[in-house]
């Protein structure tokens, strides 16, 4: 059961049964993104309220599994109150957390000449493992959601809808 | 009346190497076969004999190879007809890629040649996506209209206004047997009253046709579509059975080789039926897996498969009840003559991804999901369900396994 027990963690339980920032925010003043899963029908409503390059409110509505809510719960407490810049940059890495490719090279794995859009370069040898942990803090507990490829998307279903989210505010639409 | 020996589950277990497997440690128990069924040896070693030793492309060489893979394919398309019993497979039966291609072509040739904008079209909103989309596709913009009889509380249709409904229709689409309910309509009623207003009938058979004995003559029906992959054979083969008056009057669906009676730069003139929808080199050597597919099943008996499938679904339908009580959810008619061995459920309100995920740690493999059929999940008031369905090979203690798992993942989610 350790291959379940790593997917099913404790903090995804909890934010599965008691889920953060649950619900909609008024549209407008705040920005409101579906998000679909046609695999499984799952369905996600994100609302987030901009204010002066920052989140300054986010709430997600929708129904779905465990990994999908959590999650978004996850996800909706980790960019509160956060810059754009800030926030722009926690999707990539939970994004990259969430890619296959990535997950399995290890720190030493021989990652030269791939991932060609990715070549931050910084620490060379070092750090340069599937994530930094450290900077995405509770998060770090849907790691083991990569060792089961189809719950991926699950996963991701909120973080694409935030994503899509901020670009069209920041486009204007 | 004589009685039927029942299937030897035992037996027949030993001929389907995938339950040899073990996943995570824990023996395959495989509750999937809506989804797509397994294959018994005979079928895997009929398709490596013809690779091995016939394999010819069909209708083209005279050399003895290409004879014998041409009289290879010929013969699984008797086969495959006479099972569903079609009077002249020869002229009636069209091999296709799977059940949704060939409710595609009749949507298209058929409906496109003879629906106009005004005429309706009557589904049910119990159809697979299979079975809607085609028609959706084909009512874009032409100002036909799509109908749909209910499905009622226990799962079955609600046909008490199906004479109303039927008022200016020209087809019927209608399952043979629901993928996520098990429901078997009464389709000989329906076609009756179709034809009696002047409709055809189209029935999606890719749950039927594996699970009962299916005759196109006692059904009515006028058309039949079914995949092999459902029924023990292999993926990338299906059929439509059409009345031979039907496709004689049916223009092309795909274009190419192997259709065609004569082309010329500006004309061509297509081949008759069924030969006429089957442009390209068809599936072969899946046609040969087909028919020794429709050999095993007949080896087993379609009664004794549908008594001991009928008998397991009752089996679980009693032992999900007993054991788990309210906590476990089950869609579909009561178990008995109009249901088939498809079981979809939902536990306490453990999302049917958990539970699926939770049960493949058993070794369990059910599909969580819409199952193709987003209608029908709207009218049930959810957005997912673990279905677990039952295949020939599947005995009590697959059951008792699929329980098990619904027991632990109750305990992690509670």
């Amino acid at each position: 059961m350790t291959d379940l027990e790593d997917l099913y963690r404790e903090i995804i339980l909890d934010h599965y049964r008691s889920p953060r920032n649950r619900g909609e925010l008024e549209s407008p003043p705040a920005h409101r993104v579906e998000g679909f899963n046609p695999l499984c029908g799952d369905e996600v409503v994100v609302t987030v309220l901009v204010d002066d390059g920052h989140v300054t409110d986010i709430k997600f509505a929708g129904n779905g599994c465990s990994i999908s809510q959590s999650s978004a719960s996850l996800m909706s407490s980790a960019v509160k109150g956060k810059s754009l810049v800030e926030v722009r940059e926690l999707i990539r890495t939970f994004k990259s957390m969430m890619s296959i490719h990535e997950a399995t090279l290890g720190p030493d794995g021989d990652g030269d000449g791939e991932g060609s859009d990715e070549e931050d370069g910084r620490g060379d040898g070092d750090g340069r493992g599937p994530v930094d942990v450290r900077k995405i803090g509770e998060l770090a507990a849907l790691q083991g959601v990569v060792k089961f490829p189809v719950r991926i998307k699950c996963a991701t279903l909120s973080w694409n809808a935030l994503a899509q989210g901020l670009d069209e505010v920041q486009s204007g639409n | 009346m004589t009685t039927l020996a029942p299937l030897d589950v035992e037996t027949v277990r030993k001929d389907f190497p995938l339950l040899a497997r073990t996943v995570h440690g824990r023996p395959l128990v495989y509750l999937d076969s809506a989804s797509s069924s397994l294959q018994p040896r005979q079928v895997l070693a009929a398709m490596e004999h013809y690779y091995e030793t016939s394999h010819a492309n069909v209708h083209r060489g005279v050399y003895t190879t290409a004879e014998e893979a041409t009289a290879l394919y010929e013969g699984a398309r008797e086969s495959v007809g006479r099972f569903v019993g079609a009077a002249d497979p020869e002229r009636e039966l069209v091999f296709v890629k799977n059940a949704t291609e060939a409710l595609n072509l009749v949507a298209h040739s058929w409906g496109g040649a003879n629906l106009r904008p005004g005429d309706a079209v009557l589904l049910t909103q119990m159809e697979h996506h299979a079975n809607l989309v085609p028609w959706l596709i084909l009512a874009e913009g032409t100002g036909l209209e799509l109908r749909y009889l209910a499905v009622d509380g226990d799962g079955r249709l609600d046909l008490s206004d199906l004479d109303r409904k039927l008022d200016g229709v020209k087809i019927v689409g209608v399952s043979a047997m629901s993928n996520v309910l098990g429901t078997i309509p009464p389709l000989r009623e329906i076609a009756d009253a179709a034809h009696a207003a002047g409709a055809l009938v189209v029935a999606d058979g890719a749950q039927a046709v594996p699970h009962f004995p299916v005759d196109v003559q006692a059904l009515g029906v006028d058309f039949l579509a079914f995949s092999a992959h459902k029924m023990l054979g292999p993926t990338g083969i299906g059929a439509l059975w059409a009345r031979a008056e039907l496709l004689d009057s049916m223009p092309p669906f795909l274009g190419g080789g192997g259709m065609i009676l004569d082309v010329r730069l500006d004309r061509f003139v297509p081949a008759g039926p069924p030969h006429r929808f089957e442009a390209g080199t068809p599936p072969i050597a899946e046609a040969v897996g087909f028919a020794a597919a429709v050999d095993y099943m007949k080896s087993l008996g379609m009664t004794r498969v549908r008594a001991h499938e009928a008998q397991l679904t009752e089996y679980a339908v009693n032992a999900l009840s007993e054991r788990l009580g309210d906590d476990c959810t089950l869609f579909g008619p009561p178990a008995g003559d109009d249901r088939g061995g498809v079981l979809s459920l939902g536990f306490r309100d453990v999302h049917a991804h958990d539970l699926a995920q939770v049960l493949d740690q058993y070794g369990v493999c059910v599909r969580p999901g819409h199952h193709c059929a987003k209608p029908l999940m709207r009218v049930l008031g959810v957005t997912a369900t673990a279905r677990a369905s039952i295949g020939p090979y599947n005995d009590e203690q697959d059951v008792d396994t699929l329980i098990e798992g619904l027991v632990e993942a109750g305990r992690l989610f509670a």
